[in-house]
């Protein structure tokens, strides 16, 4: 039988908690009076605040970690609640494929039916991608959603991007197995590529939107093909910031020496994570690029 | 962790306690439920009588948006989410929730969310004015301004969810008792676990679903519009894929709550626990399955019309798996009709009529006629309002002597179990025979043939409303004067290792687990 002392570390009572929930409530009122035209103030001294606090919750969560506060059963809650916090990530890409595929087998097909052609959208030609909208088939250039002229061709830019960031999860992989193995200088090398490769992967997606934008006419207002392209790569995108966010903290946490083969949580959630994204991408590049152009 | 609560309002702001949490959600969510309630009297009493009396037709608009969004988001799920921070390490004999501090960060996100929520309704404009399901385009091209904030605030309730439903998930699965297999876990565990399978499927399907309409009206995307190739459609499909499963996120674990209560009073253990527990995920199954029977009126194939209609019925199956199980228990039984019980058994009853109402409204070609009439009003407030709300009250009054150490007064309980039983059928029964003569639902004004229903309805709506006055009060007077309890068991037929900790239960419980047989 456990002693009572180690059986699960229960935290004492916390200021953590209430001041990010106040910052995220500040984001929230923020971000709402912001899309509305009002000044950024409010949502940038939430994110302040986020930021701050969730530094000092992470720092807080290292420090225990490292005065070995954390006993396997704690682990394990870890463990789970990372595993189920990126299946509800999951779910939030889901949504978006979802109305992608909704878009292009239900509801395209029925705003071309005779039915929709004769009353409402005369002359729409259903198409994927789209580049005459329903409202351009009527206004002409007067529409307010005008289609992309071209679309990204999926053998370039997204084609070099699949390879980077396929080879990332391998080199995360390598990076894992070096830990595993104690072998510390691999360890960080190959993590320090795994970032690397991410800000490379975040500098090709720019580019391509700067492309998409400057010369292709396609933007988050061309219809429902950009509307679909931006929101899902986009995502995909603001997920990859994020995931090479975490491998860079997790980098300089194994710099300093954090990590053992038997203590490395934080790297391997990040590590999921970035499974995560990587995964969402390979069903970018065929249902987004490939089998959308 | 010998550390004992904190002194003044700091315990309750910076608390980690599984304990003192579960408090902090159900008085929110009581809170919540009176703010709710006080909308629903509005509704109310401006139906009082045909023409318009009290408010606007578009303050009308807000006050039916408001009431569905504060009692589905304020009221009834934070309520369980606080039952089960209470109940759920108890009951498993494990030290606290599994990630605490996360866990007080999920219930202090509520605040926000539901501050910057019904403060829409000051702004220039209005608050949200589209109904619950907030359809577009009334949500997205006309909506008022205040929608911006209506969308982040439905974002936090999102992040909160789901963040107490990792945290519930990884405390069953991890921090039970040696000994405590999963087919011993009590129901309400049970109800819990696959609850948050739901939550954290389809909360981030919500958050996807407000994010378009945030894109939609802020930022030119054409989701839901239909002249960029969008589809208005396409919203109610999502809203409804997470809309249908909500539904039980509300319910499975009122059947938690029944399934503990109903053993207790009945002196007998629960007839046919694996069943019981099959049946639950056969509903969270089939929950994922059927969304569309919200939409019959929509236009979609008759292939898809009847695929709704079919796999909907099939729900029935495992429901009545659930109340079969539920009867069975109590017959011959040695049954004691404590308050608990009462609205325990008025739930069985109540939310039994309820999903007869559901089947009805699952025949599609009936739908049509009764689609967005009183008739689907006064079957949802059949589930939620005798169903979940009941099952809620029935909790509050089965555990508050382990909770505080004290006794409510029994007569009290019994006179409000009355009051509540008798205005709840007096408000929504006679809003199925509004729904089949054809008033429509969220409307300010009416025909003059429903005149009648309509005051009978009103008046016991006042009378429901009034009965939870008696019941807060009940609530403050047992903690603050109530007859001590002492015994561990507080009731005589009630199994479980929560009945094993001393009574009131100690700040901190099972700091080692106990063994389970």
């Amino acid at each position: 039988m456990a002693s009572e002392s180690n059986y699960y570390y229960v935290p004492e009572s916390s200021k953590l908690p209430i001041f990010t929930a106040l910052g995220m409530g500040l984001c929230a009122y923020g971000a709402g009076s912001w899309v509305q035209g009002h000044s950024p103030m409010v949502f940038l001294i939430g994110a302040v605040i986020l930021a701050a606090v969730l530094w000092a919750w992470f720092g807080a969560v290292i420090r225990e970690n490292l005065a070995g506060l954390y006993n396997e059963r704690v682990e394990r809650s870890f463990v789970w609640g990372m595993s189920w916090f990126i299946f509800s990530e999951v779910m939030f890409f889901a949504v978006f494929f979802g109305a992608l595929f909704y878009v292009r087998t239900i509801a395209l097909p029925e705003l071309g039916s005779p039915l929709e052609t004769e009353l409402l959208w005369k002359g729409f030609e259903p198409s994927w991608p789209l580049h005459v909208t329903p409202e351009m088939a009527v206004a002409g250039e007067a529409a307010k959603f005008k289609g992309p002229r071209e679309i990204i061709d999926p053998w370039h830019i997204p084609l070099i991007n699949t390879i980077i960031l396929l080879s990332s999860s391998v080199t995360v992989h390598f990076a894992h197995t070096a830990l595993k193995n104690a072998n510390r200088r691999m360890f960080i090398g190959w993590l320090a590529v795994t970032v690397l490769l991410g800000a490379i992967f975040l500098g090709f997606q720019i580019y391509e939107y700067g492309e998409a934008y400057r010369h292709l006419g396609l933007t988050l207002n061309a219809g429902i093909y950009g509307t679909t392209f931006f929101m899902l790569t986009g995502f995909h995108g603001a997920h990859v910031t994020i995931g090479t966010f975490m491998l860079l903290v997790q980098l300089v946490r194994a710099i300093k020496g954090h990590f053992s083969a038997d203590n490395c949580f934080g790297f391997e959630a990040s590590s999921w994570y970035w499974h995560f994204v990587d995964v969402v991408w390979v069903g970018l590049f065929i249902f987004v690029y490939v089998l959308g152009s | 962790m010998a550390h004992g609560p904190a002194k003044g309002i700091k315990r309750w702001l910076f608390t980690t306690n599984h304990k003192d949490i579960g408090t902090l959600y159900l008085w929110f969510s009581f809170a919540m439920f009176l703010v709710g309630g006080l909308f629903a009297m509005i509704i109310r009493a401006e139906l009082f009588q045909p023409g318009m009396q009290l408010v606007t037709p578009e303050f009308f608009n807000q006050m039916t948006t408001m009431h569905g969004l504060v009692m589905v988001f304020g009221a009834i799920m934070p309520a369980f989410v606080g039952l089960a921070n209470w109940m759920i390490p108890l009951m498993i004999g494990a030290p606290d929730m599994a990630l605490p501090r996360m866990n007080n960060l999920s219930f202090w996100i509520l605040p926000f969310a539901f501050l910057i929520l019904v403060a829409t309704l000051f702004m220039e404009g209005g608050g949200p004015n589209f109904g619950w399901t907030f359809y577009a385009p009334l949500s997205t091209t006309y909506a008022p301004d205040s929608v911006n904030y209506f969308i982040f605030a439905i974002h936090l309730m999102g992040a909160s969810s789901i963040m107490g439903a990792i945290n519930i998930i990884a405390t069953v699965l991890n921090m039970r008792a040696p000994g405590m297999t999963l087919m011993k876990m009590p129901l309400f565990v049970w109800t819990w676990l696959i609850t948050a399978f739901l939550l954290l499927a389809v909360m981030p399907v919500l958050a996807g679903a407000v994010t378009m309409m945030l894109m939609d009206i802020n930022f030119g995307t054409s989701f839901f519009d239909a002249a960029g190739g969008g589809d208005p459609v396409l919203f109610q499909h999502i809203f409804w894929f997470f809309g249908h499963p909500e539904v039980y996120i509300i319910i499975l674990p009122a059947f938690g709550v029944i399934s503990a209560i109903i053993p207790t009073f009945s002196r007998k253990p629960l007839f046919g626990y694996s069943s019981m527990v099959y049946a639950t995920a056969a509903i969270a199954f089939l929950s994922f399955i059927v969304w569309a029977h919200h939409m019959f009126t929509v236009g979609m194939p008759l292939a898809g019309e009847l695929y709704f209609m079919y796999a909907t019925m099939l729900i029935a199956v495992p429901t009545g798996v659930k109340v079969f199980n539920w009867i069975t228990t109590m017959f011959r039984g040695a049954i004691s009709f404590e308050t608990p019980m009462l609205f325990a058994i008025a739930f069985v009853i109540l939310f039994t009529i309820g999903g007869f109402t559901g089947l009805m409204l699952a025949i599609a070609p009936s739908d049509i006629q009764y689609h967005d009439s009183y008739f689907v009003v006064a079957h949802f407030h059949y589930v939620m309002v005798a169903g979940a709300v009941f099952s809620g009250t029935a909790a509050v009054y089965y555990w508050l002597p382990k909770w505080c150490g004290r006794m409510y007064n029994e007569t009290m309980g019994k006179l409000h179990f009355w009051i509540a039983f008798i205005g709840f059928n007096i408000a929504f029964f006679p809003q199925h025979f509004l729904g089949l003569a054809g008033m429509p639902r969220r409307y300010a004004d009416y025909a003059l043939q429903f005149a009648d229903w309509n005051m009978v309805s009103s008046i016991g709506a006042f009378i429901y409303g009034a009965a939870q006055i008696l019941f807060l009060y009940n609530v403050i007077a047992t903690i603050v004067a109530g007859k001590p309890v002492k015994e561990a068991k507080v009731w005589e037929g009630a199994e479980g290792l929560e009945w094993t900790v001393p009574t009131p239960a100690p700040y901190h419980t099972f700091a080692t687990p106990p063994a389970v047989k």
